[in-house]
């Protein structure tokens, strides 16, 4: 037997898959950087007025302020490109994270509640109290997608044969359609003060929320950290509960810290930007095609993918019909849509 | 009766052990007041009709299920009170029909059995690298290592599985119905292989077998379980009679020796027995 392991068995130096994939994936993430980085520095550049690539540059590494192009950059279309790659990343993590830990290919924050619930919420809070103070409306999201998530559990857990895959996705979308039910009922009886929601309830980034930003940015990359940390044990719990709690996992205790991760990704997100939908859904799966099942990777990749992905819809957004500006929130499912069918028939064949 | 009582007197060493487990609920427990002694480096099978507690009393061992009473002892300490990491370096477990993600190599599946070995200071090392080629070498499964576990055949995604709680490394081992929807020649060869962890490499393990005449071939201990509690406990050549099968299963079956591998098999026979059955049944014998 020991004959038949030293024949097999690689340098003990060799990385964990002798198959080059490891050493493939790691090299995968600089090259996603550089993408995200390009993104970032050509979503600037656009706009009612072009600026090349180099102001754009100067004006984030020395900023002067009395050029006038360089307070474009700094103070109108910065925060609009964070807000992009963390909105991006944000969702993206929250919908790897929930397929993950559901093993349910469909979960992610819009089909399972929480964007509807914090979207609720931010809609009544603003409803009841005319004016919220808007360090508060990341909680207020938190809050609605929390207290969702709870729900549609129950309901799914209440349903003959408990919370499976099929009977949290169908709460999820009950719930998603009831509070936007909800949702229109008080936009009717409210007109004027919904009027300046209607915007932000399409999904967009235009609304340069950089006050939100200073609040939400924080806790958004603190979730994403924990959502690194979490990665490698939701790649055992996506092999059952059973055989995590076998390895020595535990699974109720991960299944809380992953929820509430989950939940202050999801509020940042809706905050800042909306109900975005199809990005929590289909960019983890992207990133399955390429890089397999393992979370310590999936989770990275897809916030960086996720990131670059949100950058480029508003770049097309604000320049296919310029001087008009599409909803961010229309453009990530009409561009995403036909990409992902693509990418699937591709890989299938 | 009598076997089951004798065989309990007996004295082995034990470093896993159920005392007075109940499992479920008050009014119709699973598992009622089970002693149980898992004896070390041995294969221990346990059979049982459906209902009979087989599987639950595998997964209180496991720390899978939290017992109503009782408690599970792993060298001396409450399974259940203990930090479940320092317990999966010492007990690894195989549940009943697990499912692997979607696109998962074989060599990824194995690795996810250095959890317990790992934290976020430490993470893989060389000696992980050494656990997981030796798995994938003793269970077989090298020669696919990289392919998806999902594209394999059910008897290789099953070895793909023994090699994820070999490279655990843990002394004990405990499987739910390892050989379940598999061919006969394959649980054959997965039942040698477990046989040969146990025999030659020292290992403990604790298998819930449907299959009652691959239960009596390669089990040290046979343990049945009926109405959640153990009826008979001990070797086959013991407890593996048609009077056991009968009470414990309602299995009318005789009990024959083969004669060339010495095991014992059953086979069943219709009640009432036609009386021309028997005779051809004893002719064979």
């Amino acid at each position: 037997m020991t004959t038949q392991v030293s024949q097999f068995a690689p340098t003990p130096e060799s990385p964990e898959d002798s198959s080059g994939a490891w050493l493939a994936y790691s090299a995968g993430l600089p090259v996603l950087v550089a993408v995200l980085a390009l993104m970032f520095g050509w979503h600037i550049a656009v706009g009612a007025k072009s600026l090349p690539l180099s102001t754009v540059l100067n004006a984030l590494i020395s900023y002067d302020a009395s050029q006038f192009d360089h307070m474009i950059v700094r103070d109108l279309r910065l925060p609009r490109a964070v807000i992009a790659v963390l909105v991006g990343a944000a969702l993206s993590v929250a919908g790897a994270l929930m397929q993950g830990v559901t093993r349910n290919p469909l979960a992610e924050p819009g089909i399972l509640g929480l964007m509807a619930g914090a979207s609720f919420a931010v809609v009544m809070a603003i409803g009841v109290f005319q004016t919220v103070p808007t360090v508060w409306l990341p909680w207020v999201a938190a809050v609605g997608a929390m207290v969702t998530a709870v729900v549609v559990w129950l309901i799914a857990q209440w349903a003959p044969g408990g919370a499976t895959p099929l009977t949290l996705t169908l709460a999820g979308a009950a719930i998603t359609a009831f509070l936007g039910a909800l949702i229109s009922v008080a936009h009717l009886l409210n007109q004027e003060t919904f009027e300046q929601l209607r915007v932000w309830l399409a999904g967009s980034l235009s609304g340069r929320r950089v006050d939100v930003l200073s609040v939400a940015a924080p806790w958004l990359c603190l979730a994403l950290g924990v959502a690194m940390v979490l990665s490698r044990k939701v790649t055992v719990l996506a092999m059952g509960d059973d055989v995590a709690r076998g390895l020595g996992v535990r699974t109720g205790w991960l299944k809380v810290q992953v929820l509430l991760c989950v939940v202050v990704l999801t509020a940042c997100s809706v905050a800042l930007a909306g109900p975005l939908g199809f990005v929590g859904l289909v960019i983890p799966h992207v990133v399955r095609l390429f890089i397999g099942s393992d979370y310590r990777w999936i989770v990275p990749y897809s916030a960086l993918v996720g990131g670059a992905y949100l950058l480029g819809v508003d770049i097309i957004a604000r320049l296919a019909l310029r001087p008009q500006e599409i909803a961010t929130g229309i453009m990530t499912a009409m561009v995403g849509a036909p990409l992902f069918i693509h990418l699937v028939r591709q890989r299938a064949s | 009766m009598s076997e089951s009582i004798s065989s309990r007197s007996i004295r082995y060493a034990s470093r896993l052990q159920g005392e007075s487990l109940t499992v479920g609920y008050d009014a119709a427990p699973i598992l009622n007041d089970v002693d149980f002694q898992v004896p070390d480096g041995q294969v221990t099978i346990l059979v049982g009709p459906n209902g009979s507690g087989k599987s639950t009393l595998l997964k209180a061992l496991a720390r899978i299920l939290t017992p109503t009473e009782g408690q599970v002892l792993l060298d001396g300490q409450d399974i259940h009170r203990s930090k479940t990491r320092e317990v999966a370096k010492k007990l690894g477990l195989l549940p009943q029909g697990p499912v692997a993600p979607e696109g998962l190599t074989v060599r990824e599946l194995v690795a996810q059995g250095r959890f317990p070995h790992q934290s976020l200071l430490r993470q893989w090392s060389s000696e992980d690298e050494r656990a997981v080629n030796e798995a994938m070498t003793v269970a077989k499964v090298f020669d696919f290592a990289d392919r998806p576990v999902d594209g394999l055949s059910g008897g290789q995604r099953q070895r793909c599985w023994i090699a994820m709680v070999l490279a655990q490394q843990t002394d004990l081992v405990l499987l739910d119905e390892p050989t379940t929807f598999l061919d006969l020649k394959v649980q054959v060869d997965l039942m040698e292989l477990l046989v040969q962890l146990a025999h030659q490499m020292g290992r403990t393990l604790v298998v819930v077998l449907h299959e009652l005449n691959l239960a009596a071939a390669y089990a040290d201990t046979l343990v049945m379980l009926r109405d959640g509690a153990i009826k008979h406990w001990g070797p086959p050549s013991d407890v593996f009679t048609s009077a056991n099968l009968k009470a414990v299963f309602d299995l009318d079956a005789h009990v024959i020796r083969d004669p060339h591998s010495k095991r014992l098999i059953c086979v069943p026979t219709s009640a009432p027995e036609p009386a021309q059955h028997i005779e051809v049944g004893v002719r064979i014998a």
